[in-house]
């Protein structure tokens, strides 16, 4: 008896094994159509219109700033190069003046174009501040450029973009 | 009342430069997330920030959801006289909370 079973056994791993390598498993087609549907309900549960691009960063912009030409330099954006959760990463922005009565930043604007609202936070500094240095924690929704806008006390406008990639994405996940 | 978190020199020089950090406990729950069953989970953020010592404004931040959740921030400020810290943070309902810190004016403490 318990030779016959032992036997029996061998022959079901055999037939498997002898199916398996060559022929595809019948159900592929069926598994490659819930991946498709999956990643279909992934992007309906977070709506591409939700999600702001370059071009609504500028928008943005445009709307706080006005048209004023933004010059690139005076600021240093420090933001990791890889972050690992979106949800907490760490930015320190500093803008090169000497803060006096007569040239001193009146405020620091962030921007993020590729999250839901581009507007990340606002700064407002004054000459008493005695460092135009700045340090938070901000929410990245993507891998994307993140802009910081200099605003000086003669109104010119001054900038520096980082380019940070973000491997976990903060405001997708629905659980934590 | 959030728990809020303050680092401030207690004493300073004339002239001295202070770092000071601030740290709130708040959710700074986003609005663009869905609970386990796709509802939208409603926003519930600081939206500003403001540092004052004595009656005049030094500092002030405007918050956005990009925010992340306990807002912590470092910024900083030259101390000229001795006063009052006053923290201020108000949530999109309009609640404040308010912390304040007493700093002292020491001659030649630790340099300018």
């Amino acid at each position: 008896m318990a030779t016959n079973s032992t036997t029996t056994e061998v022959d079901v791993t055999a037939t498997i094994n002898r199916r398996t390598p060559c022929q595809p498993p019948p159900d592929i087609g069926r598994r490659h159509l819930l991946k498709r549907a999956a990643v279909a309900v992934a992007l309906a549960s977070f709506p591409i219109a939700l999600r702001a691009t370059p071009e609504k960063m500028r928008r943005a912009m445009r709307e706080l700033l006005g048209s004023r030409p933004i010059n690139e330099g005076r600021v240093t954006l420090e933001i990791p190069a890889l972050a690992e959760n979106g949800n907490s990463v760490a930015m320190t922005v500093r803008v090169d003046s000497p803060m006096d009565e007569h040239d001193h930043v009146k405020a620091i604007h962030l921007f993020a174009e590729k999250n839901p609202l581009p507007r990340v936070a606002s700064y407002y500094l004054g000459p008493h501040c005695g460092r135009a240095q700045v340090a938070s924690r901000i929410r990245l929704s993507d891998t994307q450029d993140i802009t910081a806008v200099a605003h000086m006390s003669d109104d010119s406008l001054w900038s520096a973009s980082t380019h940070t990639i973000v491997t976990l994405a903060a405001c997708i996940d629905p659980y934590n | 009342m959030l728990n809020v978190r303050i680092s401030a020199p207690e004493s300073a020089a004339p002239g001295q430069l202070i770092e000071i950090k601030t740290l709130i406990s708040h959710p700074m729950e986003s609005g663009f997330r869905r609970d386990a069953v796709g509802k939208p989970i409603p926003r519930n953020i600081l939206t500003e920030f403001v540092c004052f010592f004595d009656e005049r404004e030094i500092f002030r931040a405007d918050f956005f959801p990009a925010v992340a959740a306990n807002p912590y921030l470092s910024f900083f400020t030259r101390v000229t006289a001795s006063g009052t810290l006053t923290f201020q943070w108000t949530d999109q309902h309009g609640q404040v909370t308010r912390e304040a810190r007493r700093l002292t004016l020491v001659a030649g403490a630790d340099g300018p």
